[in-house]
């Protein structure tokens, strides 16, 4: 059984090495291992019935994890009300399951999509949406500002959620938290519980670096630097409430969560 | 503590009333009156020069100071409220010491303050009516004796003041013929703590106040509030020395009685701040020299005990954790060499006699809340231990359990924080501290053990100057380090990258309570957008709420403050403690609240604010299981 453990662990170990960078495999490797590994029965059965029980509970994680999406989505639905303009960034798999239960629904609202450059993913957001017939208004980000006035509320997805309740996200996420909470607009974060991760960034510097390349469309001029972080946090003072699997949470709350999960 | 916060009238006319009050209600007479005035009998004078009542406060009844013992005990009992009983438990010890005679104080004493530990308002309802228990010095006696009548008591007594007020005369005979009872019993029993023999009702009292706080112990009450119950004993003790401002918890007698029953003698300061009558304040320098003589004359106290409270009076021992080590390693020897008396249960006798020797304790220096958590534990643990288990098995159960909570509470978790705490720092980082706080300094050494490249401002200020402490241990290391004084915390913050900060506790709504000044040097940090973080162990955490400085301090020496020494071209102060005009004010805590911490690192991980009720919770989980 103990050995069965190490080896889950090696893999655990191998699958977070290969993108170091990414927090919500890392937050999902270990949250995997301490669900799988949780039940102290473990000991006391034989190795076979022991080898089903965790290949039971392992099957379970990837349920929740599979459905997480689907009720997140029916959680944030009474949030969306009729005639509403959602601000959303970047391309969230989670924002779009939310958005396109809420046109299923026949919801009228309309959605302001940022670019998300230099990867724009947001244009791929925007044709998705619009496929479904939702209306949709593309901005660069430095717009972000300017249309917050029209907005109604913001959603965002997240690549890991950390101890303080803040959220590591793609890099433009803070600047639009910070121009929606200066205007009096919710931010509603929408991430899986398995990305809750026991990480607790200070500030901007404190995290992992990802970066990326940016192609600004001209070369680069000589001696010049670029910032080519792909991600930035932001702290839970400018997010309203977090849309998780396991219901509707305040920032305050992963604490909670994670200190009851790994003590 | 509604009572705190309203400023007795005093009857000292040279007094400054600070705060709201209404008109003066003289009350020189023996008639309780819970509602109609507050005043604190003063032995000398009762005329009530400015005696007035808060409105929000009820009153203790008024009784002379040549009431009778059983009437005052029953004033006594009145004022505590359940909020107060932390005061009334402290009054006695105090309370005691100079009123008695010599002979019974020290054995008086000790069964007073074992008792007279923090308990929930109960231990002033048992208070009262140990008081009319004659005191044969036996504590323990009365304490297991008397649990039963005294719970109803309690009961009864914690439900409004007005209740108790009225059955003041009541009570006063239930102490009277409890009083005999006790005597009869005492007689009979065994005493780990030899009284004086002197059947003094005073004695009894006293041992009757130690024994609701005894009981309250296994309560298992948090030691916060034994803080204020000493600051209600030193009242009492106050008001025999200078007129008494005001009786928070308790009436004259009450304070009468603790200061015959404490051990140290102490005498109470003169001038005191308005807002502060709630603390207490002893004149420094008078104590020591004392017990120091008694040294060999204290029967029921363990030495090991004795030696640890010398500590914390004279300022050997200071800091949260330090405290608290010396204590348990006291308590192991004290449960090492114990033995238990015939006819007594361990579990109960043992509990009696920690709970005696923390009101010592409390008589040196009010504990911290971590303390009050350490001895909590204790008490769990005694209580807990199987009936079947023979006395040497137990003793060396408890023993080793006393170790393992040193080991895992505070060493091994100093560990654990350090560990979270390194990987915050960077290089090129400035490190803000202030103080000597133990984990941080841990974490500073560890950090330049591992090679990464900061330098550290130690930031300090008077009258302690415990600054001087760390930056001569970081320099010995090599550290790169700066120092400055508190008023110069605005000019050097911009150049800091991370404030850490150390703390005698952490309160369920996120507040650090910690040496005073820390709050300021985190207003000024979060004022600069510069992150604070606060490295305290789990165990020091508690579920108690204070959203201010003022409910709940220590005060120290005024002398400190006055005299600056070394530097007789500024000592403008000196020698000026005595003068009716002026107020020295020595706080020793302040509370910082929750908005200006960005982190807690405690040895459950790096937890925002907000999470100090999980961990507590998960913490008192964690040990009911044990």
């Amino acid at each position: 059984m103990m050995e069965l453990e190490i080896e889950l662990k090696k893999a655990s170990d191998t699958l977070k090495a290969w993108d170091t960078t990414s927090i919500s495999l890392t937050a999902g490797c270990d949250l995997f291992m301490r669900y799988v590994t949780r039940t102290s029965a473990l000991e006391f059965e034989d190795f076979n019935s022991a080898k089903s029980r965790v290949l039971g509970r392992a099957e379970k994680f990837g349920e929740i994890s599979n459905k997480a999406r689907k009720i997140i989505a029916m959680l944030i639905q009474d949030f969306i009300f009729d005639g509403c303009t959602i601000l959303v960034h970047g391309f969230s798999r989670v924002v779009f399951e939310i958005l396109k239960t809420a046109a299923q629904n026949k919801k009228l609202f309309r959605v302001l999509c940022t670019e998300g450059s230099p990867d724009k993913t947001g244009v791929l957001l925007a044709k998705e949406l619009a496929k479904l017939d939702v209306p949709v208004k593309l901005l660069i980000d430095s717009a972000v500002a300017y249309c917050m006035e029209e907005v109604d509320m913001v959603f965002v997805g997240a690549d890991g959620v950390v101890e303080s309740g803040g959220v590591i996200n793609m890099m433009g996420t803070y600047q639009i938290a910070i121009a929606a909470h200066s205007m009096n607009k919710p931010v509603y974060v929408a991430a899986e519980s398995y990305k809750f991760a026991r990480l607790y960034p200070l500030d901007q510097k404190d995290l992992e670096p990802a970066l990326r390349p940016i192609d600004f469309g001209v070369p680069v001029p000589p001696k010049v630097e670029v910032e080519r972080s792909a991600r930035d946090y932001t702290p839970p003072q400018f997010l309203t409430l977090l849309f998780t699997d396991l219901g509707v949470l305040t920032p305050s709350v992963v604490s909670d969560e994670l200190i009851q999960l790994y003590s | 503590m509604e009572s705190r916060r309203n400023p007795r009238a005093v009857v000292d006319p040279k007094v400054r009333q600070v705060g709201f009050f209404t008109s003066s209600q003289p009350d020189s007479t023996h008639q309780p009156d819970p509602i109609a005035s507050e005043s604190h009998p003063v032995v000398s004078s009762i005329s009530p020069s400015g005696n007035s009542l808060s409105p929000v406060m009820i009153p203790p009844p008024r009784h002379n100071s040549s009431d009778t013992f059983p009437l005052r005990a029953a004033a006594a009992s009145a004022v505590s409220p359940s909020s107060f009983s932390y005061s009334t438990r402290r009054d006695f010890p105090d309370g005691s010491t100079t009123a008695a005679s010599p002979g019974r104080v020290s054995r008086g004493s000790f069964s007073k303050p074992s008792s007279s530990l923090p308990g929930v308002g109960m231990d002033a309802m048992a208070a009262a009516k140990s008081s009319s228990v004659p005191a044969s010095g036996l504590n323990t006696v009365s304490v297991v004796n008397m649990p039963p009548e005294k719970e109803s008591d309690q009961k009864k007594n914690s439900k409004p003041l007005k209740e108790k007020t009225t059955k003041a005369e009541r009570r006063a005979l239930q102490e009277a013929q409890r009083a005999a009872k006790a005597a009869a019993n005492a007689e009979g029993g065994k005493a780990p703590l030899v009284s004086s023999g002197s059947v003094a009702s005073t004695n009894i009292k006293a041992t009757k106040p130690a024994k609701p706080s005894s009981q309250k112990n296994d309560v298992a009450v948090a030691a916060g509030p034994s803080e204020k119950k000493a600051g209600g004993q030193s009242e009492k003790d106050r008001k025999k020395d200078a007129p008494h401002p005001r009786m928070q918890y308790d009436d004259e007698s009450r304070v009468v009685k603790a200061k015959r029953r404490a051990v140290v003698k102490q005498t109470e300061a003169k001038y005191r701040v308005e807002l502060f009558r709630h603390l207490p304040q002893y004149e420094h320098g008078t104590q020591l020299p004392d017990l120091q003589t008694k040294f060999f004359q204290l029967d029921p106290m363990h030495p090991a005990v004795y030696k640890v409270g010398l500590q914390y009076l004279s300022g050997d021992i200071s800091g949260g954790n330090a405290r608290c080590i010396a204590m348990l390693q006291a308590f192991q020897e004290v449960v090492r060499d114990y033995s238990t008396p015939p006819e007594k249960t361990l579990n109960r006798d043992m509990t009696a006699k920690i709970s005696s020797y923390v009101s010592f304790l409390i008589e040196c220096r009010p504990l911290s809340v971590s303390m009050g958590n350490a001895i909590r534990f204790v008490k769990n643990r005694i209580a807990k231990l199987p009936i079947t288990l023979s006395e040497s098995e137990a003793k060396a159960a408890l023993q080793s359990d006393i170790e393992r909570f040193i080991n895992e509470k505070i060493i091994t978790a100093d560990t654990v924080i350090v560990k979270h705490a390194v990987t915050k720092i960077r290089d090129g980082d400035v490190l803000l501290t202030y103080g000597s706080p133990t984990a941080v300094e841990m974490v500073l050494l560890h950090a330049h053990e591992l090679g990464k490249k900061f330098r550290v401002l130690v930031v300090d200020s008077r009258p302690k100057l415990e600054g001087q402490l760390l930056l001569r241990r970081l320099i010995k290391r090599g550290i790169n380090c700066t120092y400055t004084h508190i008023n110069a915390i605005s000019y050097i913050m911009h150049e800091v990258t991370k404030v850490f900060l150390g703390a005698s506790s952490v309160l369920s709504n996120g507040t650090v309570y910690s040496r005073v000044g820390t709050a300021c040097v985190a207003m000024v940090a979060s004022a600069f957008r510069v992150p604070v973080l606060v490295c305290c162990e789990a165990y020091k955490l508690h579920e108690r709420v204070q959203l201010d400085s003022i409910c709940s301090n220590e005060l120290g020496d005024p002398n400190a403050i006055s005299k600056v020494h070394g530097r007789e071209d500024i000592n403008y102060l000196d020698g000026l403690t005595n003068n009716a005009n002026l107020q020295f004010l020595n706080l020793m805590f302040d509370a910082t609240p929750s908005d200006y911490i960005s982190m807690i690192i405690t040895d459950y991980g790096m937890v925002p604010p907000t999470s100090v009720p999980v961990i507590v919770r998960e913490y008192q989980k964690e040990h009911s299981l044990v």
